[in-house]
């Protein structure tokens, strides 16, 4: 009897925070999208901004283009976020906004919106992921040099510590450096290394009896796998590591200060396009690993939707994800226990090699400097740790049912509607939102606005002032000034960066004969060529998820192309006079944010108008619905997540290279390259751009 | 078709820059046919076709990975094309051929505006042999320096590669950023050849960029070449120095002979294409390195490359046979 006492909880937990990452389309209908997913049960609020919102620009500019409202909600002014939070009491609310580069804005505008509400920013609870490390790193959508973004976080700290106590101003992402590629050992080591960089710079900013608190207010943000054993290993690594560093680092004592906090997003890098409904049971599962152990539980937990391969989910598909964790949290008997690995040889023994391999990590990223400094390496060991993980799924080593193994399948009734079973942006919104816009800036006070801009420039321009950027940000808020106003005016200030790459230090691939045959394709094309067949990489838009597009240029190079990768944020304009500039054979084109249907088109046009003519080929999340149309206008290729196999994408695209020297027809894009003949010089035509 | 090189070349000796992309394509294959496209290209801009030498100023951009070239070459094309100077930069990467392949990164890195026809940015690879300079890129300056206000040659390195680019350039900027002690004893050593102008960059870092600057300014006077220029700059919001050294290129340009730097560049580049060509063998049937700078040296000023190059080709057949005969 006694037994059965110590084997229970007294009480049993409560549940975590559960939160549903959404937001798309306009800040009315992401208001309405909220109070129905209060209303079904959930606890908390998580942001999902559209592109330009997280890297700074209005919707009517150039580069917000086909990405308006379609990765989350676009949010210009506080007059957007007032209507995203109409009718939810900010006192009372937990909200959680996955927001980075211009996170000290959007918390500005958070804090004005509860202003208006009549609420005290003393009230406030939430987060702002505010990890900017990690957007050179995996993410993408920064927008200052690593310097001054560092001081943007550290001017959040020290004001939320003052003004906003129970506000988390920063989640140390681990997240997105696993759908990166990263390994445990490296998303444990990268993650403690940044949080190390970010407490670093706020001691500088806050004073030292604030520390402590600082700290307790440092939460994670991590992503667990379908490994979940391993994954759970990873959390109580994790939690061993912050403690210590707090002691010992950061001389924190208080317990509660030293309580490892994170919130979870579990893993979209490993759902399948191929049998998506396979999906479902890999979230649960990764669910568990964040749910299992009391001893390292997730404080608030996020689940990806079954379809995310395919395109963007749809309420339904979120409401799904919701009830995985209702079921999880309230009919099995989880929180009714104390931890339930405690004492556990396996899981011990799992922890410590995980605990050396990350000390070991973060040695090295010390050694480099610290985590800014280390962005380049780091970036270059991710890059090198995806394209294992992709080659063992290619050799069938790392088995991933439905996609490489076991692929017979009946038709999925889920995919059969019209749509293909995702959501669909109407694409007018776009204009709406450029007029809505457009309209606020002629409404305002203008020369409030200047004013405050003009403030926060000086506030900018100084770093050695003690004044802390929040305060004109907010300012600035006030006033009326939208997104795009208040990241130029620091951009202007800061100066803009382009994060590494890391594609330039992969290490070349292990030779296999699949890829030496391809080599041998190339060398011979190469004869016909005259040149060494030249490929452009890059990615259109704002979307920042460059881990495919960095794997393709990785394996082009492999096989012996020459490869201008461009990287991130390109405008259509900037990839034709690239184009024609470089001199290229073929061009690759990635986009993960839906806006496909919108850029690639403008890509072709502006090609078409340099007199480019070399073959397109498109990958990335494209729902099978929008092919036929892409290859209408004109691209050669388009290649979704299930096409897993790059070697074989390259056979494909040295073919199409092949076929377009010849003077065939390449898609229905007819690209014959102009100077023909035996010199097939890159369908640059002799004319070039005249 | 047959053409189609000399008018590419026609159109870049009448400034046309939107036909520089089209001539590179030619100048970088080595498929035959194209090969004598190029030289017909090539010959419309040699000196002899312009009535002199290119007025391009050729410059060679260098430093270790890392040092800011590229943030360096953003900030020197706005200043360029600020007072409305057409500018070309050739990037040679470095990154391995390993398995033939290459990552050419650079251009992601220098920012431009792309709806600028006076701006272009190619990336080439590096050639396989150690330090080299492609054939490509030497002939793709040239042919780049008579359509082009500036054109600068962009390569990365400590070491053997600045010999070859300081062959070809008017100007060499060796690029480096504070604290690297490397490059001051490859400087001591000899190991790298001297720059015209030396910069040290991120200037912001103050007290640190100032030692670099004092430091490469002393070994430059202890190797008793006090004529190089050190400059530092910050190439990052807010810039500094970069007036100060667009001045200083021009200087050096203002002072050089030109003509004269161009034709030793022009040789030495013949006798590289040769040796690369016909090998150690080819060299021993001109009578050796030697005599075979000595024929070039007789040589019309005005011939291009690929004249000097056939020049030594006959040498070598008709030389082969006085040989026999002899």
């Amino acid at each position: 009897m006694s037994g059965e006492d110590s084997v229970r909880l007294p009480e049993p937990d409560r549940p975590w925070m559960m939160r549903t990452y959404a937001g798309h389309s306009t800040a009315k209908a992401s208001n309405e999208l909220y109070r129905r997913n209060l209303e079904k049960g959930q606890t908390g609020l998580s942001v999902a901004f559209d592109l330009p919102t997280q890297t700074g620009y209005d919707p009517d500019d150039e580069l917000a283009r086909g990405e308006v409202g379609k990765v989350g909600v676009p949010v210009s002014h506080r007059g957007d976020m007032a209507q995203l939070m109409d009718g939810i009491p900010l006192d009372a609310m937990n909200t959680s906004m996955t927001i980075n580069a211009t996170a000290a804005w959007l918390l500005a505008l958070y804090i004005v919106a509860a202003e208006e509400q009549g609420v005290a920013q003393e009230k406030l609870q939430g987060t702002t992921q505010n990890d900017i490390i990690k957007e050179f790193l995996a993410r993408g959508t920064y927008a200052f040099p690593p310097a001054p973004s560092m001081r943007l976080i550290a001017d959040m700290i020290a004001y939320t510590v003052e003004h906003v106590p129970k506000w988390n101003p920063i989640n140390i992402c681990s997240y997105h450096l696993q759908e990166a590629g990263a390994t445990p050992v490296q998303e444990i080591a990268y993650a403690m290394s940044n949080a190390i960089a970010v407490l670093d710079a706020a001691r500088e900013r806050v004073p030292a009896d604030r520390l402590e608190q600082v700290f307790g207010r440092i939460s994670f943000f991590v992503n667990a796998g379908v490994r979940f054993i391993e994954e759970h290993a990873k959390l109580r690594a994790m939690s061993i590591l912050w403690e210590e560093l707090g002691r010992e680092r950061y001389g924190v004592e208080d317990p509660r200060h030293l309580r490892f906090r994170y919130g979870v997003q579990v893993n979209s890098l490993g759902l399948t396009e191929a049998q998506p409904e396979n999906n479902v049971q890999r979230i649960v599962l990764e669910a568990l690993a964040v749910t299992l152990g009391r001893g390292a539980r997730a404080r608030a937990i996020q689940l990806p939707a079954w379809n995310e391969a395919l395109g963007l989910p749809r309420p339904w598909d979120q409401q799904w994800s919701l009830r995985i964790q209702q079921v999880l949290a309230y009919e099995t008997d989880i929180l009714e226990y104390p931890d339930i690995f405690e004492g556990s040889k396996v899981m011990e023994a799992l922890v410590d090699e995980l605990l050396e391999g990350a000390r070991a990590e973060m040695a090295v990223v010390a050694e480099h400097g610290g985590a800014v400094e280390a962005v380049p390496y780091m970036k270059a060991a991710l890059v090198d740790s995806h394209r294992e993980r992709l080659r063992r799924i290619e050799s069938g080593e790392q088995v991933v049912v439905g996609q490489n193994r076991f692929t017979e399948t009946e038709v999925s009734p889920l995919t059969a509607d019209a749509e293909g079973g995702i959501l669909v942006v109407d694409p007018a919104l776009e204009a709406q939102q450029i007029e809505d816009v457009r309209r606020w800036r002629s409404e305002r006070d203008q020369a409030a606005v200047d004013e405050a801009l003009a403030a926060l420039a000086r506030a900018a321009g100084d770093a050695d002032t003690q004044e802390n950027l929040m305060v004109a940000t907010i300012a600035a808020a006030r006033a009326g000034a939208t997104t795009g106003e208040w990241s130029r005016t620091l951009r202007e200030v800061f100066g803009s960066y382009h994060g590494p790459t890391g594609v330039g230090e992969a290490s070349a691939a292990p030779a296999d004969a699949e890829l030496s045959e391809l080599q041998g394709e190339v060398s011979r094309l190469q004869e016909k060529l005259g040149r060494r067949p030249k490929i452009l990489v890059g990615k259109p838009g704002l979307d920042g998820h460059s881990n495919g597009a960095e794997q393709i240029a990785v394996r082009a190079r492999d096989s012996g192309m020459d490869v201008v990768y461009e990287g991130i944020r390109l405008t259509p304009k900037q990839i034709a006079s690239s184009a024609l500039q470089e001199g290229v054979h073929v061009i690759g084109l990635s986009i993960l944010s839906g806006s496909h249907r919108e850029l690639i088109p403008a890509v072709i046009a502006e090609l078409h108008a340099a007199g480019v003519t070399v073959p397109v080929v498109v990958g990335g999340i494209i729902p099978e619905q929008d092919v036929a149309a892409l290859r209408k206008a004109g691209v050669a290729a388009v290649y979704t997540p299930k096409d897993f196999d790059i070697t074989r994408i390259m056979r494909d695209i040295v073919a199409l290279v092949g076929a377009s020297a010849d003077g065939g027809e390449v898609g229905t894009n007819g690209g014959a390259t102009a100077n023909g003949g035996a010199s097939a010089n890159a369908g640059v035509s002799a004319n070039g751009a005249a | 078709m047959s053409a189609e090189g000399a008018a590419l070349g026609a159109r870049l000796r009448e400034r046309d820059v939107t036909a520089a992309p089209a001539a590179l394509n030619l100048l970088e294959s080595s498929a035959p046919a194209d090969r004598e496209q190029a030289a017909a290209l090539l010959a419309e801009v040699s000196p002899a076709a312009l009535g002199g030498e290119a007025p391009g100023h050729v410059i060679g951009v260098t430093g270790p990975p890392g040092a800011g070239k590229s943030t360096l070459l953003s900030a020197l094309l706005h200043a360029w094309r600020a007072s409305e100077r057409t500018a070309a930069v050739l990037a040679v990467d470095p990154s391995s051929r390993r398995s033939g392949g290459s990552l050419l990164g650079d251009r992601a890195r220098i920012e431009f505006d792309p709806s600028d026809r006076g701006t272009l940015i190619r990336s080439m690879a590096a050639e396989q042999r150690l330090g080299g300079l492609a054939r490509a890129t030497r002939v793709s300056a040239d042919a780049l320096a008579a359509a082009f206000d500036v054109v600068v040659i962009e390569t990365v390195g400590v070491g053997q590669s600045e010999t070859d680019v300081a062959d070809v350039v008017d100007t060499l900027a060796l690029v480096v950023q504070p604290g690297s002690g490397d490059v001051l004893q490859f400087l001591k050593s000899g190991i790298m050849e001297t720059p015209d102008v030396l910069v040290v960059t991120k200037a912001d870092l103050g007290q640190i960029a100032m030692r670099a600057r004092r430091d490469l300014s002393a070994a430059l006077r202890s190797l008793g070449t006090s004529s190089a220029r050190v400059i530092a700059v910050s190439a990052l919001a807010p810039t500094s120095g970069i007036e100060e050294l667009v001045t200083a290129l021009d200087e050096h340009r203002a002072d050089l002979d030109t003509a004269a730097q161009r034709l030793r560049a022009r040789r030495a580049g013949a006798l590289s294409d040769f040796a690369i060509e016909h090998g150690e063998r080819g060299l021993r049937a001109l009578g050796g390195r030697r005599a075979a700078e000595a024929m070039l040296d007789e040589q019309d000023p005005a011939l291009d490359v690929p004249a000097l190059v056939a020049i030594l080709e006959r040498r070598t057949a008709t030389g082969a046979d006085s040989h026999q005969s002899a």
